[in-house]
């Protein structure tokens, strides 16, 4: 494998692995300042008890996520340093803005919540974690807009004398139409995940208590009392949950719609249709090579991939072939428009992406949320008036709800990052002259092997964690009011 | 006074926001054996806990200066970010090992009470917190030094390339600056034996840290220095040594901003040998990095301009308010029972 390749690979493996935890982050931040706030306005100890269960659940993940992330900052100019000289005036921009607006108001308010317990007013400790869901929210903005700007390069120009793309509208890079919709869509999935896990951990919580008997054989009223909690949060979990995957559902709509107005050849590469049709149907499964020759449509919706990308079951979708065509054009025409130093940017051999990719991935992307979506409907539907389920189906449920969002996330992204090539900015530069010219595919080779371990390491460490403290519970009440401005000697609440 | 050049200055504020802030905790990392060794398991333990408390609010945000400087040089001087991190590739990744585990260390350590999860725990946070400031010094040095820059602005160089006696040095004055800031700081934060211990440390370790600072200053004066640059050293070695004689009366507040100032005179050392380059090559035909020819557009330098004038006063005012919130000492005595999970 060549430098790029490798590259390639570490990218992927390094990005897909950071977001396998930032929609966590993100979702369940918000979940657990608003139990935090459910306390503060009604002291009613359950919802202490949930906001520190799920908190420490919180922190142990999210300790992963920036981790990586400091990574990924990093990357861009260690591995993609041609990349960074060409659209660094227009790119570097958001990633600045993301650390200046967002970094520090995550990291420093996240340090007062952690270790702020009985040391502040519980109002300003409370609007600590507010903080810190506003920030990961802002910061999803700016690397979003980075990289909408790389699916749809807009408020650019080129310069000739510096021989790169520069800034001409910084507001056009932040509301890029396709920033406009993938923001909310990747925020709405985030939700939607952060709500699952809540809802998976809790309805484990409920069932486990639920069923415990006394050594007498009767049901304790103790755990009644607990399972009636984790029932709460399960509810909450699921509603959340629910209601951003509905939403996911609408920008996603919107997304692929705008989507195939910008980057035509990925709707065709998501469907592997190689004719331009109207009324193009939308296949649930397929086998074959997905080559154009001989692949055989297992289940097909008709006209549904028309709808899809145009809002019309008789629309017209542009096939591969096509938008093969329609790629060659666009780079004969930018480098008609900006002369042979952009010229060598846009060469390549067969404008078209790895089609099974693009193709089983937008299934999988759609197919693990849809399902996850249903699970929340069942758990919604099986917890009303306060029952708890019981029994394999429910068991799995709550096991594997938390990651089918996840995973659906991590295919999502796969999809829109492959449908994108071999454009490393769509139209305007390959990924191939992106990549950093001096550095050897032995180091990043190394560096990749090194990532992946410690990353595989690191995960490993992470779940066992996650689930000690899942498996523990909530700790019991304790006010923490009883000790504020307390005893300058006493312990602290939290410490490392 | 130009766009280019004020982002100039702003990189190297960043720099110095990073050293003085993470620059403590790298030192309280580094110390855990050294301070935290108590006449018993269960005091050293204690010992530990203290220590690592004191920076548990702050590390975090301390480290974002890195990704902030980082950000800012990718936005103000793409070339800058391309070439500095493209040539340190290696030395760059073990830096990102280091704050990885490091981190990882920080947050999972008190997360089981069990004797060899803290221990591989501490061994993390004590290795990242010696080689991300040895490895980041000896990167900063070899900036000022100069590299093999072809005319593409490329590192024509290797690994061995950034191993030489100067930059090694550097590293070792930044390691040595950060324990001698992290004693002072412990001394600051915490009471009882483990102030006394690191006020005593500290002064040690300063004098040890001065020795190798002033041979590395002077190095790189008698090199390049320019006439502010002298002065920005002397000042150094001033607020170097009036640190640690203050840390010997027991002023600790007082030694801690010393040991910031001599942190913010190395940084301003360093930018003032650069200037007007950002990365000077030591190639006959290569292309020398300068504030000019890798900063941003004017438009992008004035939007950053904007963003920093608005933020950065934001960001310092709420960073200052932790450490308000956080200002008691803490001693063993403040440490609550390790977590119930084995």
């Amino acid at each position: 494998m060549d430098a790029t390749a490798l590259a390639r690979w570490q990218f992927a493996i390094t990005t897909v692995y950071h977001f396998l935890f930032v929609p966590i982050t993100i979702g369940m931040s918000f979940i657990v300042a608003f139990f935090n706030l459910m306390w503060v306005r009604t002291h009613k100890p359950e919802w202490l008890r949930l906001t520190k269960f799920f908190g420490k659940l919180f922190l142990i993940n999210f300790a992963l996520g920036l981790v990586t992330g400091i990574v990924q900052e990093f990357q861009f100019g260690m591995n993609w340093s041609d990349y960074s000289r060409f659209v660094g005036d227009i790119f570097g921009a958001p990633l600045a803005f993301e650390a200046l607006l967002a970094f520090f108001m995550e990291s420093t308010f996240l340090g007062v919540w952690i270790f702020g317990w009985g040391r502040l007013p519980e109002k300003i400790h409370m609007a600590c974690i507010w903080l810190v869901h506003i920030g990961t929210v802002l910061s999803a903005y700016f690397i979003l807009a980075a990289n909408s700007f790389m699916q749809n390069p807009v408020g650019f120009r080129f310069n000739p004398d510096t021989g790169r793309a520069e800034m001409a509208d910084f507001l056009a890079v932040l509301v890029n139409k396709v920033q406009l919709v993938t923001f909310p869509h990747v925020i709405t999935a985030s939700y939607m995940t952060g709500g699952a896990v809540v809802m998976g951990v809790a309805l484990w919580m409920a069932m486990k208590h639920s069923n415990a008997k006394t050594a007498e054989g009767t049901k304790s009223t103790d755990d009644a009392a607990e399972a009636s909690m984790y029932l709460k949060a399960t509810r909450i979990g699921a509603w959340v949950s629910l209601v951003a995957s509905l939403l996911v559902i609408v920008t996603g709509d919107i997304q692929g719609k705008i989507m195939t107005e910008v980057q035509p050849m990925k709707m065709a590469a998501a469907e592997a249709i190689y004719e331009t049709q109207t009324g193009a149907p939308f296949s649930i499964l397929s086998v074959g090579s997905l080559d154009g020759n001989e692949a055989t449509r297992i289940i097909e919706v008709p006209g549904l991939l028309s709808f899809l990308a145009t809002g019309d079951f008789n629309g017209k979708v542009v096939g591969i072939n096509e938008a093969r065509e329609m790629e060659k054009a666009l780079a004969a025409k930018v480098s008609d428009q900006y002369g042979p130093q952009v010229a060598a940017l846009v060469q390549d051999e067969t404008y078209t992406p790895v089609i099974p990719l693009t193709y089983w991935t937008f299934r999988l992307m759609m197919g693990l949320g849809f399902l996850s979506s249903l699970i929340s409907i069942a758990v919604l539907w099986a917890t009303r008036r306060g029952q708890i389920p019981q029994g394999w189906f429910w068991r799995q449920a709550a096991i594997w709800n938390p990651l089918l969002p996840v995973f659906a996330i991590s295919f999502g992204w796969i999809f829109t990052e492959i449908g994108r090539q071999p454009w490393i900015v769509y139209g305007l530069m390959t990924t191939a002259t992106g990549v950093s010219p001096r550095v050897s595919a032995g180091e990043v080779l190394f560096s990749m092997v090194v990532y992946t371990l410690l990353y595989a390491v690191l995960a490993v460490i992470e779940v066992k964690l996650f689930l000690t403290y899942v498996k523990r519970g909530a700790e019991p009440f304790e006010d923490p009011r009883d000790h504020a401005d307390a005893d300058e000697d006493a312990p602290l609440q939290f410490a490392y | 006074m130009t766009l280019p050049t004020f982002w100039f200055i702003v990189i190297g504020v960043l720099w110095t926001g990073f050293l003085v802030l993470e620059g403590f905790d790298f030192g309280v990392g580094s110390l855990l054996p050294a301070l935290g060794q108590g006449r018993n398991p269960a005091d050293t333990e204690k010992r530990r806990r203290v220590m690592l408390t004191t920076i548990g609010p702050h590390w975090d945000g301390n480290e974002v200066w890195l990704l902030t400087a980082g950000g800012a040089t990718f936005a103000a001087f793409p070339h800058w970010y391309a070439t500095m991190f493209s040539a340190f590739y290696l030395p760059l990744l073990l830096v990102l090992v280091a704050l990885i585990v490091r981190n990882m260390g920080f947050e999972y350590r008190g997360k089981r009470d069990n004797d060899a999860w803290r221990r591989n725990w501490d061994w993390c946070i004590i290795g990242g917190s010696i080689l991300a400031p040895l490895l980041i010094g000896v990167a900063l040095t070899n900036i000022v030094r100069g590299l093999p820059i072809d005319a593409d602005m490329e590192f024509s160089g290797n690994l061995f390339t950034l191993l030489n006696p100067m930059s090694l040095l550097g590293g070792l004055v930044v390691l040595g600056l950060s324990l001698t800031h992290g004693s002072f700081f412990l001394a600051l934060k915490t009471e009882g034996g483990i102030r006394q211990d690191a006020q005593a440390l500290g002064t040690k370790l300063g004098l040890g840290t001065a020795v190798l600072a002033v041979v590395l200053l002077l190095w790189i004066g008698l090199t390049n220095g320019t006439v502010a640059s002298w002065i920005t050293t002397a000042l150094a070695a001033v607020a170097l040594l009036a640190a640690i004689f203050m840390n010997t009366k027991g002023r600790e507040g007082w030694a801690f901003i010393g040991t910031a100032v001599t942190m913010g005179m190395a940084v301003a050392t360093y930018f003032l040998v650069l200037f007007p380059n950002v990365m000077p090559t030591t190639l006959t035909g290569g292309t020398s990095l300068t504030i000019e020819n890798a900063a941003s557009s004017p438009l992008t330098l004035t939007i950053m301009t904007w963003a920093a004038l608005i933020f950065t006063p934001i960001a310092l005012l709420y960073t200052a308010w932790t450490y308000w919130v956080f200002r008691k000492r803490l001693g063993t005595h403040h440490i609550p029972k390790p977590v119930a999970v084995s």
